[in-house]
């Protein structure tokens, strides 16, 4: 994920007319007396084999409407059933996340007209969610670079189905004043989890800590890739101002927030945007506004005149899910090292704390383990799975499921650097033959294969070392009467002599000694 | 043109039937074309191409039952000629094999227009067939075609059909009930031995009441709900019409299983329907239900009803008088919990997918467009109902408040079936009415399935059979049918048709329409 980096610094860049503070609230966000108020709402795409309701496959990516049947376009007289695996995930998430599981819980139907909805309702949770009352630890760096945990709760966690896709043709992009509309169903029905916070976020870089966290652990349980620009993990954000002590303010909600990145931006833009209209003595409506991430702003997409009637029922086409705690400690069974376990775990082998993330959400946890397992330097390691690694796969846009490599090739490598037999530029040179080979071969036998080798033998260097000594006296009279520069030709040298596989440092070594003595 | 009808085939019943075929006296093919030249001759329906349809509503004679929407000639068929070759080759059979029988048009068959009397779906063909369908063609039976019903189930009079109105075989200026009136007049005029119906309200016990027959709404979840296009889902319940008590038994047993696919389907295994069926009543308790009689039954209904009760005592019942006190509000909540079901359940009639489509400038106003031009009056008021029932503020006084009152009514059976074996009723308050009588009158309307809705919240099996004749009010001379409802605790469905058995053999009731205004029944018919 390229969104697990630091929280960006950028500035909202369209509040210049919103009138200019001097005091402030200690990070700068909003002036002095305000507080934000966030909280979250984050779905979650399941990759069970299966949607929600019907067999049909939940693949992504295929041809328009070839993964449906009756059920999920809602053909009449097509019925529901419960996916079982869904269940037990939407549980294992609900106990990562330390929430309690509801012993019975059912359906309820969201009634709203849209034309991707299939059946014009949502299959959801409304009174009796899954889980409830949840929470997330959340580390936050501040300024001075220390880190600071903070809770932040979690309202509920309830199963419902995803939508089809709209397409609109014409000149907006956007249904209204689209010449005509098409509608993939191919996600319709495919298993959703929606996870909802209580309002307990104050700054944007909370927000975007709990979003990282939250994509961690269900990286690591492994019920979806949460991937957000691909729409596996969605987020929307209910964003309030309020004077200090008071009640909350009235919330709008932010849409199309489509990584961390994104999160933080809107967050920051939307608290100044209230703020200065409230503090111009007007009052904040509750609507939904959608980010436009290029302009840098939110804009109205609809105004919420009153709490929009969905018209809750329990779904009479389906029956109670029951829980019983044999069932719900099962799960429990198959809860995975969650990752803030997993960071203080290689923080304390001895990995950089910012790499742990890249390794933990990144998900090449499982490499890391099997290459330490296998001998490798943890510190080395991380190092290569949060650089070269990524780099190179990005590269040859594979995945590191998906490229061959594995742990022990990773603990070879790292092995051949620290025993000095390839330096690091062959490292990658060998890293980029064992991805090339699919993983069928070996660093050693790539680097065999290729003559990649450093001389590091001391008697064949020291030889090679005194033949360009002898034939450059000019130079070394040079180096001795002062100009050290000079050695960096000899350097060169002895590089050609050797292929370029000489040690450097050792080269540079044995040059001193032979020249001065 | 004048035709030659085959009556010993045609009023045969379907044991009988099954029968004749079994021991090689007449092929599938004879059965099935017998009753497709008796529904070309007597139905109104254009008996051109593989799948004959009805005429449309101008067109309709007031002499024709107008029983089917659809007519699959050529499939059903096809489907006798393999019948009659894997029987000549001497495949095992199912012990309906070769029986013809129609479908209620709210079950989906794949290759068959499924319209549900509505406009909404003209023209639509599912892509998939019910799970009911399914069964019946596993059990080797032949469906002749889907059969005309209230629009999506709504209504007790077949009235409500976008393509025309069912007229009864008893009298073919009134109505045969609904909402399954088309399969209820196809099997009383002799079109079919057998039909599907689907019963939300008593839209099975009603029609049959209305026109001689057994119909069965089985215990709710026996009968997959898989394809069976939704009314009320939690009260929706596929069954049985037939002639005889014997073929109802049958044909309920050919299509009740366990279906996966429908997550309301009980897994309890129903107890065999045939195997007491012949134990008679003696030593039965049948209790009479006091809120079920008197006020605003007809005086004629009500004789036919104790004449019932006195014949079940000599045949051994004892009879007792038993209470259901939350039953007098029974529909009330029906006519909230079925309508809010329905208004969700309606909700995919938007033009988008299938069906009817009016265009418009935009997505929403398409939506409007096609429902407004889509669904008839009745249907329109049931979503405006179950709307409002369902509206925050109003939930808890109208939807909420009906569920606690159907768990009441649910409790008041059970407590009732500690006391009495089975409970009996009139089916419908009124026999057979003429048709338009009550057509713009729906609080009147709804009155006809007093007695059959606490059955249908509760969940329970419950069954109509021919309880004799009775004259309609403002008719003298008239004798139209009435039926006796029997209804049985939950999955006692076996018990329920051990009552009905033994009142049929007393009965002697011949299901053949008569009267001046009944469907011709024999030999040569001139159109
Ligand atoms: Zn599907």
């Amino acid at each position: 994920m390229n969104d697990v980096t630091a929280p960006d610094a950028t500035a909202p860049d369209a509040n210049a007319s919103m009138g200019a503070t001097t005091d402030t609230t200690p990070d700068g966000l909003l002036p002095e007396g305000w507080e934000l108020v966030v909280g979250l709402e984050v779905h979650v795409e399941l990759q069970t084999t299966s949607k929600m309701w019907c067999g049909c496959s939940t693949d992504f990516g295929g041809d328009p409407n070839t993964n449906v049947c009756e059920v999920c376009t809602g053909q009449p007289g097509a019925l529901p059933v419960v996916n079982a695996q869904a269940v037990k995930d939407a549980m294992l998430l609900g106990l990562a996340l330390n929430g309690g599981i509801a012993p019975r819980c059912r359906f309820h139907r969201k009634n709203y007209f849209y034309p991707d909805l299939a059946k014009n309702y949502q299959i959801s949770q409304y009174d009796v969610p899954l889980v409830h009352d949840g929470y997330l630890d959340v580390d936050v760096t501040l300024d001075d670079g220390t880190v600071e945990t903070r809770r932040v709760g979690i309202e509920r966690l309830h199963m419902e189905e995803d939508t089809g896709k709209s397409m609109h043709v014409g000149d907006t992009g956007r249904l209204h004043g689209a010449d005509r509309s098409l509608i993939d169903y191919n996600r319709c029905g495919i298993p959703l989890l929606e996870v909802v916070s209580h309002p307990d976020i104050r700054d944007p870089e909370t927000a975007q800590g709990y979003l990282r966290e939250l994509q961690s652990v269900v990286i690591a349980t492994g019920v979806s890739d949460a991937r957000m620009e691909e729409g596996s993990m969605r987020c929307d954000a209910n964003v309030s101002v309020r004077r200090y002590g008071e009640e909350l303010g009235t919330r709008t909600e932010v849409k199309n927030l489509n990584s961390v990145r994104s999160l933080g931006r809107a967050v920051r833009y939307e608290a100044q945007r209230q703020v200065a209209l409230l503090q111009d003595g007007g009052s904040i409506r509750m609507e939904t506004r959608h980010w436009d991430e290029s302009k840098g702003l939110t804009e109205t997409l609809r105004v919420k005149e009153s709490v929009t009637d969905y018209r809750y029922f329990p779904d009479p086409d389906l029956v109670e899910i029951l829980s019983p705690v044999a069932l719900v400690e099962a799960v429990r069974e198959r809860l995975p090292e969650l990752p803030a376990v997993t960071r203080a775990r290689l923080v304390a082998a001895g990995v950089p704390r910012d790499q742990t993330a890249a390794i933990v959400t990144g998900g090449s946890l499982a490499w890391f383990d099997e290459a330490v397992a296998a001998g490798g330097s943890p510190t080395s390691v991380a190092n290569w799975l949060a650089g070269d690694v990524v780099g190179q796969l990005a590269a040859a846009n594979l995945s590191l499921a998906d490229s061959g490599l594995t742990g022990a090739h990773l603990a070879e490598l790292v092995a051949l650097i620290d025993d000095g037999t390839l330096s690091t530029k062959m490292a990658r040179q060998v890293l980029d033959g064992v991805i090339a080979s699919g993983g069928t071969k070996a660093p050693a036998v790539v680097a065999d294969e290729q003559g990649l080798k450093q001389v590091s033998d001391e008697g064949e260097l020291r030889e090679i070392v005194a033949g360009v000594v002898a034939a450059n006296e000019a130079t070394v009279v040079d180096i001795r009467g002062g100009n050290a520069k000079a050695i960096g030709a000899l350097v060169g040298q002895v590089m050609k002599a050797t292929k370029g596989q000489a040690d450097p440092r050792k080269t540079n070594q044995l040059l001193q000694e032979l020249i001065h003595g | 043109m004048a035709a030659t009808q085959r009556p010993d085939l045609t009023q045969a019943s379907a044991a009988d039937l099954a029968g004749s075929m079994a021991a090689g006296e007449v092929s599938a093919r004879e059965v099935v074309d017998a009753h497709l030249e008796r529904i070309a001759v007597v139905d109104g329906v254009d008996a051109q191409g593989p799948v004959w349809s009805a005429k449309t509503a101008g067109r309709l004679d007031a002499d024709e039952p107008h029983a089917f929407l659809a007519v699959t000639a050529e499939a059903a068929r096809d489907h006798a000629d393999d019948i009659d070759r894997r029987r000549a080759a001497g495949e095992h059979l199912g012990p309906l094999a070769g029986v013809p029988l129609a479908l209620k048009d709210v079950l989906t068959m794949r290759g068959a227009p499924t319209t549900c009397g509505s406009r909404m779906l003209e023209g639509w063909i599912p892509p998939y067939d019910a799970t009911v369908t399914r069964k019946l063609r596993e059990a080797d039976l032949v469906v002749l075609g889907k059969t005309n019903m209230d629009e999506f189930a709504m209504g007790s009079s077949t009235e409500n059909s976008a393509f025309g109105d069912t007229r009864n075989p008893w009298d073919l200026d009134r109505v045969p009930g609904g909402s399954s009136g088309g399969s209820a007049a196809a099997v009383a005029g002799m079109l079919a031995p057998l039909a599907i119906g689907t019963d939300t309200g008593g839209s099975i016990r009603q029609p049959a009441a209305l026109t001689g027959l057994v119909g069965a709404k089985p215990t709710y979840g026996t009968v997959s709900r898989y394809g069976l296009v939704a009314f009320a889902s939690s009260l929706d319940q596929a069954g049985p019409f037939a002639r005889t008590v014997g073929d109802a038994v049958a044909l309920q047993t050919a299509i009740q299983a366990h279906d996966p696919r429908d997550s309301t389907s009980v897994p309890d295994v129903v107890p065999d329907l045939g195997l007491h069926l012949q134990d008679g009543v003696a030593g039965l308790k049948i209790g009479v239900v006091r809120e079920l009689q008197g006020e605003g039954f007809e005086p004629g209904v009500e004789a036919v009803f104790q004449a019932s009760l006195e014949r079940l005592t000599a045949l051994g019942a004892e009879i007792v008088e038993v209470s259901l006190p939350t039953a007098p509000v029974g529909l009330a909540a029906y006519y909230l919990i079925a309508p809010s079901e329905a208004s969700s359940n309606l909700a995919r009639f938007d033009g988008v997918r299938y069906g009817l489509r009016v265009d418009a400038p935009t997505a929403e106003e398409m939506n409007a467009a096609t429902r407004a031009a889509g669904f008839g009056a009745e249907v329109k008021r049931r979503i405006m109902i179950g709307t409002h029932a369902l509206s925050s503020g109003y939930y808890d006084a109208y939807y909420l408040q009906a569920s606690k009152i159907r768990t009441l009514i649910a409790n008041d059976f059970r407590a009732a079936f500690d006391q009495v074996d089975v409970l009996v009723s009139p089916t419908s308050p009124t026999v057979a009415f003429n048709l338009g009588a009550k057509a713009d009158d729906p609080l009147a309307m709804y009155l006809n399935d007093v007695a059959t809705v606490p059955a249908s919240l509760a969940g329970i099996p419950a069954l109509s059979l021919p309880a004799g004749l009775a004259e309609a009010p403002g008719a003298p001379g008239s004798a139209l049918p009435v039926g006796l409802q029997i209804m049985a605790p939950l999955l006692r469905d076996d018990l329920m048709y051990r009552v009905a058995w033994a009142f049929e053999q007393a009965t002697g009731f011949d299901p053949r329409p008569s009267g001046p205004r009944a469907i011709h029944l024999d030999g040569e018919v001139s159109p």
